[in-house]
This record gives C-alpha cells, structure tokens and sequence, in this order.
C-alpha cells in the first residue's frame, strides 16, 4: 500500500512539475504557451537591455540556428552576461517571447590566464567610484 | 620535483594497499596470524604515505609551487594563507586526496580498536577496508592525478575558485567526508560478517559507535553546506535539491535508517538481512554521489564518456553491488528472521514504518536526481524535475517521520497496551492539538505549516513526558533534582543522547517550516539617499566606495537598516571583482536574528555610484536550523559517551 501510495505520488510529482529542457531552434519550432521549459543558449551579443529603474531584463538566447526573445523581471545575476551561456527557466507567453522566472549562469571551471582587458576595466572602475582621484 | 616524488610515494602506496587487502583476506581464510599482521603493517605504511602526501600537498600550495598543475590551477599569489590550505581539497583531485587520507587514518583507528576485540571478523574487516583505499589511491594515480607536472611553469597560479574563500569550505568538506568514509567501516563488518558466516549481531554492536560518527558527520557536512550556500551563494536559501546536494542527502536517508534498524536488531533479533542492505546501500550510495558529481555526468549523459574517472567510480559501484548480492545470497538461509513481528502497535512496527518512509524518501530523491538522465538517455529528450518535485513528494514523507520520531522511543516493545498508549501519549496528543488550536487561531494559513509545527509540539511533549517521569521516579528514591536529571542523563545516556539528536531535528523543522512559510523578499533599484521598505524595514541606500583585497577588488555598498525600535544597522553588501574570473561574484551582508534575518545583496550598480539594485529579503527562524544543528551535536556526543551501567548511578 505505501510502494502504491509512493509510486503514485511520484507520478503526479513528475507530470506536475516536469520541466523540459529544450534548445531555441527546438523551442522556436514547437513553442506551446503556458507549459514550463528550461531554455539554454548564448546571450546573444548586442541584445541584453538592463533597465535598473523598472527591473527589466531583455535579451536573446541563441543556439546558432535560432534565436528567442527572454524577458525577465531582476538585475542579472553574476556570472551572466553576452557572449556567455545561460540557461533560463520560464514558460513561452502567446505575446510572442519567453518570460523567465529563473537564470541560472553557468561558471566555467577550465582554467583562464587573467584577462588584460578585464584588468584593466576593473581599474577603470575603481578610478570611476574612487571620483577620479586615482 | 613535487610532482615525481607526490606520484611515485601514491604509486607504491597503491601497492601496498593492494598487497595488504590480499594478505589480510588469505589470512582470514587460512587463519595464519602472520599475514594478517602484516596487513597491518601494510595499513600502517598506507597511512603514513598518504599523510605525507597531502601534506606534501599542503607545502606545495603554500610555497606557491605553480610546476605542480593542481596547485597553478587552484591557487594564484593573491590567495590568502588560509585558502591555500583550504584549496588543497578545492577541486576534484585533492578531495580525492584527503578522502583518502581520512579513509586510512579510519583503517588505522580500526587496527588499534578492533585488532583484540573483533577477532573473527577483523581480517576480513581490514581486506575489505584496505581494498576499498585501494580503489581510491588507484584513482588517485590514474584517472585524477593530483602530482601532474605542469611545463613550462607559470609565473602564477589561474586562483582559487572565488565562492570556495570562505571559512565554510575548511570544514563542510571535512565533516562530508569524515561522514562518507566513516560508513566504510559499518560496510567493510557487514562484508566480514557475511564472508565468515558470523551473521549475528556482533558486527552491529561493534559498529554502533562507528555507524553514530559516520551519521553524525555526515549531518554535520549538510548542516555546514547549507550555511555556506546560505550565506555565500547569496540567493538566500539553504537547500536546493541540488544534485550535489542530493548525493549527500541519500546516504543520510539511509544511514538514518540503518541507525534506527540496528536497535530492533540488537533487541528482537530481527531484520539481519535488512541490516545488511542497508548498510551496503547506504555504503554504495556514498560512492554513487561521488559518482553522481564528479563524472560530469549530471550536465548531460554524453560528458561523463569524455572523462574516464566516471567509468572508475561506476566499475567499482558495479563490483561492491555485485560482491555483496553473491555474499547475500550465500548466506540467504543464515539470514533468516530469529524474532517475528507481534502486534502491528508496538515500537518494532514504528521503527519498521519509520525505514519504510526513510528508504521511500532515499528513492524519491535518487529518482528525481537521475530522472534527467534517464530521460535522455532512454527518449533522447532532457527532462528535469526541480524543487517543486522533491517538495510535493517529500513533505508527506518527512511530516510522517515526525509523527513517529514522537511514537517510536516511547511505545512499548512487541505489544503496546491501551494502557501503556495512555500513559505515553494522552498529554502530548492533548498538548498537540491545542498547539495546532493557536497556530490557527494566531493566523498560520498553510496547513502544511500548522501540521508540521503541530507535530513538532507533539514531539517535543512527548520527550517531555518520558523526562518528568522517569526524574519523578529518581525523585522518589531521595535525590535531589539536579542529580537526579543529570544521572538520568548520564546513566541511559544513549537514550537520552537520542532524544537530544530529535530535539536538534525538531528545531531544524521548525526553522525550514518557518523559512518556507514565511519569509518574503523584494527587488528594486534605489538611488542615493532614497529608501524601500520591507516587513517592517527601512532600507537606505546611502552610497558605494570601491576598495582593492590581496587578490580581488571589492565594491561594497553601504546601507541603512532599520525596523523603527532599537539602532539602526549598517549593511554592507558588495561585488567582489576577481582578475581571472569573467564577471564578478556576489558578497551577501546579513544581520542573523531568532525572529528572523535580515539578508541583502548588492545586485547592480551604477558605475558613478548614484544607484544601485537590491535584492532585500527577510527570512524567518532560519536561525533555528544552525541551533538544531548545535542541540543535534550535543545530543550525539551524548549518545556516543561511554555507558555507565549500575556503578554509575551510585556515583550520581
């Protein structure tokens, strides 16, 4: 009785909260509204809006083949940002994008030299909120 | 230099663990005293050559040796003293290295305890121990090489992954990892029962203290993490439903099972196979985690082909299920049940209940951990269960070990009378459901909420009611009421060291009850000087200074917090920039209360400092879960006390 009451309430776990996890050329093919998906791509360069005042992230994930517009009500989080990839979970809306709830930014583990360019950005940002006295 | 002497010392180390197994093994079989001792001495060299060389390790990453690769790539001239050391066990072949490392010193320890003690089983004890370091030097020198040369040598290191600076990684790995190794012992007494045909209940006496550590460890390793993701990761909470996470969960399942079973075992005679499984499941699932996060397999099936210490950890998972099913079935007609089950109400038939839903709960998180996998595997399709799943599933189960955590240490053994239910459980069913009355009455709406701090009410009475009992009774002989506490205690202190471990479960539940109901959060973007408010705070963002670390530029901004009594605080979340990292990593700031925390976190920011994006949360009794965490240790230390029998309440 209890494996019977355990089985059942994996079933309905799973087919209540199954989230499939799809590509944006395998999104972009099938989109049903409403149903709940993982979406993972590459930030599209050029293509992230940040409006601090009203909380509004947009941006576009791409797989190479396609593309799909993300909105997202929240700063971004750390480790996302263009050229990088990100995997957002969310539902499809019938306006025509992908409403995100959650981001979740992959971190890399290979190894990376430090980067000059990031250095020197980092210095620059220093300068900027130390008032330009360094 | 490093490098060849750290590969060459674990290469013969490997050999000789290898050779000890052997040893040991025939010389259980043959009964020649002089293998088995020479075992030992191979246990002994194993120990010594794995100790040098984690600290061997330990120089090479303070002395910023960047010609060994594992030390380039997790530690760079900016890492602080203290990280270096922690860095050693920061990646995947260093943790390989201080599992090993405590794996041995726990042969050691097994030598000197049960060389005497355990005559019959210890050589099988000390193959199969030796056999399971084996395995682990071997993946030390094949699949992850922690001394691997790196040429030409770097001028410095690529640094310490950023989220592992804290306090938090020098001691949730080394409590995790006491915790998976320590179950190797149980393991390696149940395998020498089976291989001896000594099936009996000696090898669970034995073990008791070992199965009580390994438990208590590895509690303390998932209490720890989830500080450290509490107050590190900076998204606020303290479980996940991680994978990462779920492979320390499983064998906690069952080693919570297992700890329960060997009393009814120990009283009744009864579950000998069951016993044996379990500590053989909760054994394998120590090595499916290891198995489960370091094979990449999680990111997808096809990355744990691109590795080989994957296939290592699966092949060996293969062998210990495989040898362990040929042995049950081997002894099939030894294991046969000695006691019976009496009446249905009776404390064997809640503990019974209690394994039952402790292993359903074990497979409802191993389903939805691989059901991703299987999913892909078997439709090609990548389908994942999250947080939702585990809660909807799990909730009922645990609710249900709640209710027996108060019926399961007071019910009378084989047949509870109506009387003997009475006298137990009138007053905490009383107290309950008056409890569950004000929890109405004062506005908790989730009756998930209501159900569960209502049973934690029950509980709780029911400790009650057995502890004024029995100090009534110690009253009656004379003794006054701080000796009489205090020899209870001392006196069943295995008893009571039990009750104090549930008192610490019930004070955790209240805490992720109280944190899943009721804690609430906001995000906005505020200028300077403006303000934003939150159940019953004023936040004032007030500016942001950029400051240069050892090995990080920091930018932290200042807030001002206050709830309308008392000073108001200052909060100081940042942004911490490090120079190998791509973006930067989030610094939380908090103020921990009883009540309640206050926990807020530095989203974005305006490069001139003119504003900033918060993300303010206030999280209820979180606090709760680190102070079960405390109880639960004292309570352990307690249980694991050496027993006083009749001498020691004459003393008292």
């Amino acid at each position: 009785m209890i494996a019977a009451a355990l089985v059942y309430m994996i079933y309905a776990g799973v087919t209540q909260s199954a989230v499939y996890f799809v590509t944006p050329s395998e999104l972009g093919s099938a989109p049903v509204a409403g149903k709940a998906y993982r979406l993972g791509g590459m930030v599209e360069r050029g293509s992230l809006r940040w409006e601090p005042s009203t909380l509004s992230l947009t941006f576009a994930l791409s797989d190479g083949k396609a593309s799909v517009p993300v909105r997202h009500k929240g700063a971004p989080p750390d480790l996302f940002g263009e050229g990088r990839g990100a995997v957002v979970e969310g539902s499809w809306t019938p306006e025509g994008y992908f409403r995100a709830t959650h981001i979740m930014a992959k971190h890399s583990e290979e190894y990376k030299a430090p980067h000059d360019t990031n250095q020197a950005s980092i210095k620059e940002l220093m300068r900027t909120l130390s008032g330009g006295s360094r | 230099m490093i490098a060849e002497v750290g590969a060459g010392a674990l290469a013969v180390a490997l050999a000789l663990a290898v050779y000890g197994s052997a040893a040991a093994a025939v010389g259980g079989r043959t009964g020649r005293a002089a293998l088995v001792e020479s075992a030992q001495h191979a246990a002994l060299g194993v120990f010594a050559i794995v100790t040098s060389c984690l600290l061997l390790l330990a120089w090479a990453f303070l002395s910023f040796d960047f010609s060994v690769r594992y030390v380039a790539n997790n530690t760079n001239l900016g890492t602080p003293f203290y990280y270096r050391l922690t860095a050693v066990w920061g990646a995947l072949e260093g943790s390989i290295v201080l599992w090993a490392w405590m794996l041995s010193l726990y042969t050691l320890i097994v030598v000197v305890r049960h060389r005497t003690s355990a005559r019959d089983l210890y050589p099988w004890v000390l193959a199969v121990m030796l056999g399971v370091l084996a395995f682990f030097l071997l993946v030390m020198t094949v699949p992850a090489p922690v001394f691997q040369r790196l040429t030409p040598v770097p001028a410095d290191g690529r640094g310490l992954n950023p989220l592992l600076e804290d306090s938090g990684m020098i001691t949730h790995p080394v409590a995790l990892y006491l915790g998976f190794t320590g179950f190797t012992v149980p393991f390696a007494f149940a395998i020498a029962a089976l291989v001896t045909g000594r099936v009996g209940d000696a090898w669970i006496t034995t073990t008791r203290r070992w199965t009580i550590t390994a438990w208590y460890f590895l509690s303390l390793g998932l209490l720890i993490g989830g500080w450290w993701s509490y107050h590190v990761l900076g998204w606020g909470g303290y479980w996940a439903w991680d994978p990462v996470e779920n492979a320390a969960f499983m064998p906690w399942l069952t080693g919570t099972a297992f700890l329960h079973s060997v009393m009814i075992q120990e009283r009744r005679r009864m579950l000998r196979l069951w016993n044996l499984a379990l500590v053989i499941i909760t054994f394998s699932l120590t090595l499916f985690g290891t198995f489960l996060t370091r094979s990449g397999v999680i990111a997808s099936v096809h990355a744990f082909t691109q590795g080989s210490i994957g296939v290592f950890f699966l092949s060996f998972l293969g062998l210990v299920l495989v040898v362990a099913l040929v042995l049950l079935a081997w002894r099939w007609e030894a294991l046969g049940a000695q006691g019976e089950l009496d009446s249905v109400v009776s404390r064997e038939s809640a503990f019974l209940l209690n394994n039952v839903l402790l292993v359903a709960a074990t497979f409802t998180v191993f389903f939805g951990t691989v059901f991703p996998l299987l999913s892909e595997a078997m439709r090609g399709v990548k389908v994942s269960v999250g947080a939702p799943f585990f809660n909807q599933v799990n909730v009922p189960l645990f609710l249900g070990l709640l209710f027996l955590m108060g019926i399961g240490p007071l019910i009378a053994w084989r047949r509870a009378s109506l009387d003997n239910l009475k006298r137990n459980f009138l007053w905490p069913i009383a107290v309950g459901i008056a409890a569950a009355a004000v929890f109405r009455l004062v506005g908790v709406r989730s009756m998930i909420a209501v159900l569960s701090l209502t049973l934690t009410v029950f509980v709780a009475s029911t400790i009650t009611v057995d502890l004024v009992r029995a100090t009534r009774a110690r009253l009656r002989t004379g003794e006054r009421l701080p000796g009489a506490l205090g020899g209870l205690l001392l006196r069943h202190n295995r008893r009571y060291g039990g009750f104090a471990v549930h008192l610490g479960i019930l004070v955790i539940a209240i805490g992720v009850t109280g944190s899943q109901a009721w804690s609430v959060q906001t995000e906005t973007t505020l200028r300077r000087g403006e303000s934003t408010a939150l159940a019953g705070y004023r936040v004032r963002f007030d500016g942001l200074a950029a400051s240069e670390e050892s090995n990080h530029v920091k930018v932290t901004g200042t807030f001002t917090v206050a709830n309308g009594h008392g000073a108001p605080a200052v909060l100081q979340p940042a942004k911490k920039f490090y120079p190998q990292e791509q973006s930067p990593i989030a610094y939380v700031d908090y103020r921990l209360g009883l009540r309640e925390d206050v926990y807020l976190v530095l989203g974005d920011f305006a490069r001139d400092g003119s504003q900033a994006t918060i993300r303010l949360q206030v999280n209820r009794l979180v606090s709760w879960i680190w102070i079960g965490g405390i109880i639960l240790t004292l309570g352990t230390l307690l249980a694991l006390a050496p027993e006083r029998h009749r001498a020691g309440a004459a003393v008292a």
